[in-house]
């Protein structure tokens, strides 16, 4: 368990927490669709410290974990049998994919490099004239200025041998399948903040509109998310449902425009497959025509079958916030983070990997079936 | 891999014969490079958020120095350390 006082900002953490107690009547379940927040809320014990009537539900928003297998199994065949530089962001690695992961691939010698940045990934292919260069672009709205920007470097460059195989994935849309599930129980959001500091916050209007949920812009750390979390009980207490910007010393509701025109000068908006969950409409990006020779999809031409998703794995119910990692019969058993049966055991981002790292701060008893 | 961590520009240069603005940014003693293309006004001596090698937006000096400490102490820099371990041939390279 941890103790408010280790926070960086304790008295304020208190106060806000002394508020949602005080403002809070009835039950309400929140959503923090990103993984980050994901990750803060255990490690810093948080879910504990909030009142009952509090659910917090773990959202869709980890990259890695909604990657589709049939991608994991591509980049392993790209590097296994077309003899290619794969890079990586090294949370990709131990995926696991139908088969292997892209760390076994590496361990019988196929040259998978883990990055810090596309932009390395760009300099690799220079240096190294005679490889292809691909680099698995996974990410939300905050990576893909980015992965953007390694395709405008290569293209400057006039490099042949870079190419990106892109995975990416839009929050607002997640938002929208994750309240048409008839399934779901949740009446407020809080949206990733670094993803609006890209992309501004004007796309959450339309969604309060449509489902009438509060949707409140929170950052990660604790006393974000805390403030975060009073805003949305504040608006759900008072019958109320608007946007709302706790991050605003990051977010600006217009997000970055140089960012955003990187992002569509290379990408356009598809629909897309979300690993665990099913094809939501207009909810990634893909590479445009334009830039057709940077898109390892197109360049390589490799088609793979797709492969069955592992059964036992219940993963799509814990991304929809309609089950939590311990309603998993797996959970700590069958699936720990050294042999994952899914994704969302492998990325810290993963709630089941941060229920599983910080279980030991969370009070299970408490949890379950709240 | 989400994260967008606060550095402090440390030095800016051009790359690639003018076409990419790039700088060197410190993360407490960790210094990498990240490009400035998407806050075209960002100078020596800013802050910066950076996102797997890109600033994304310019921060006030405070806060970035509050948020870092907050990530220096929950351990959340790995990220940025863990991949000098994995690369040693980029230090043989002359790429930082
Ligand atoms: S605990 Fe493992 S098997 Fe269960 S949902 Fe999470 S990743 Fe899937």
């Amino acid at each position: 368990m941890k103790f408010l006082s280790e926070y960086r900002d304790p008295e304020l953490a208190e106060k806000y927490l002394e508020q949602i107690q005080k403002t809070v009547t009835r039950p309400w379940t929140i959503m923090e669709v990103c993984g980050g927040q994901t990750h803060s809320l255990v490690k810093n014990g948080i879910l504990n410290m909030l009142p009952k009537e509090v659910r917090m539900v773990h959202g869709p928003g980890c990259p890695v974990c909604v990657t589709p297998l049939n991608l994991i199994d591509k980049a392993i065949f790209l590097a296994e049998e077309k003899g290619v530089i794969l890079c990586s962001f090294g949370d990709m690695l131990r995926v696991p994919g139908s088969e292997k992961s892209l760390l076994a691939a590496k361990a019988n010698g196929a040259d998978i490099r883990i990055l810090y940045s596309p932009l390395e990934a760009v300099k690799i292919a220079r240096e190294n004239p005679d490889r292809e260069v691909v680099f698995f672009a996974v990410g939300f709205e905050t990576t893909a200025p980015a992965n953007a920007l390694s395709v405008i470097h290569a293209h400057r460059l006039e490099l042949p041998n870079y190419s990106i195989l892109a995975s990416h994935v839009l929050v607002p849309p997640a938002i929208e399948a994750v309240m048409e599930d008839e399934e779901s129980q949740i009446q407020a959001f809080l949206a990733a903040g670094h993803v609006c500091t890209i992309m501004g916050i004007l796309e959450y209007y339309p969604l309060v509109e449509r489902f009438k949920v509060p949707i409140v812009v929170t950052g990660f750390e604790p006393v974000d998310l805390l403030q975060g979390i009073l805003m949305a009980v504040r608006q759900l207490e008072n019958g109320e449902a608007k946007v709302e910007n706790q991050y605003a010393r990051m977010v600006r509701e217009e997000g970055n425009p140089k960012a955003q025109e990187a992002i569509y000068e290379v990408f356009e908006v598809t629909d897309r497959l979300w690993r665990g969950m099913e094809v939501i409409p207009m909810s990634g990006y893909e590479v445009k025509e334009k830039y057709a020779a940077y898109d390892a999809k197109r360049k390589f031409n490799v088609n793979i079958a797709e492969a069955p998703e592992n059964k036992e794995c219940i993963a799509g119910e814990i991304m929809k916030g309609i089950k939590k990692p311990f309603d998993c019969p797996h959970f700590g058993k069958k699936c720990k983070p050294e042999n994952p049966l899914g994704a969302p055991m492998v990325s810290s981002e993963g709630a089941c990997a941060a229920y599983y790292h910080f279980s030991g701060i969370i009070n299970e008893s408490e949890l379950q079936g709240t | 891999m989400c994260l967008a961590i606060p550095g402090k520009i440390k030095s800016i240069e051009s790359q690639y014969g003018g076409l990419v603005r790039m700088a060197k940014v410190a993360f407490g003693g960790i210094v990498k490079e990240a490009s400035l293309e998407m806050v075209p006004h960002a100078k020596e001596g800013d802050f910066v958020l950076v996102h797997v090698g890109v600033a994304i937006s310019i921060v006030d000096e405070e806060e970035a120095q509050k948020t870092f400490r907050y990530l220096e102490e929950i351990g959340e820099l790995e990220e940025l350390r863990e991949i000098n371990d994995y690369l040693p041939d980029r230090k043989a390279q002359g790429a930082e």
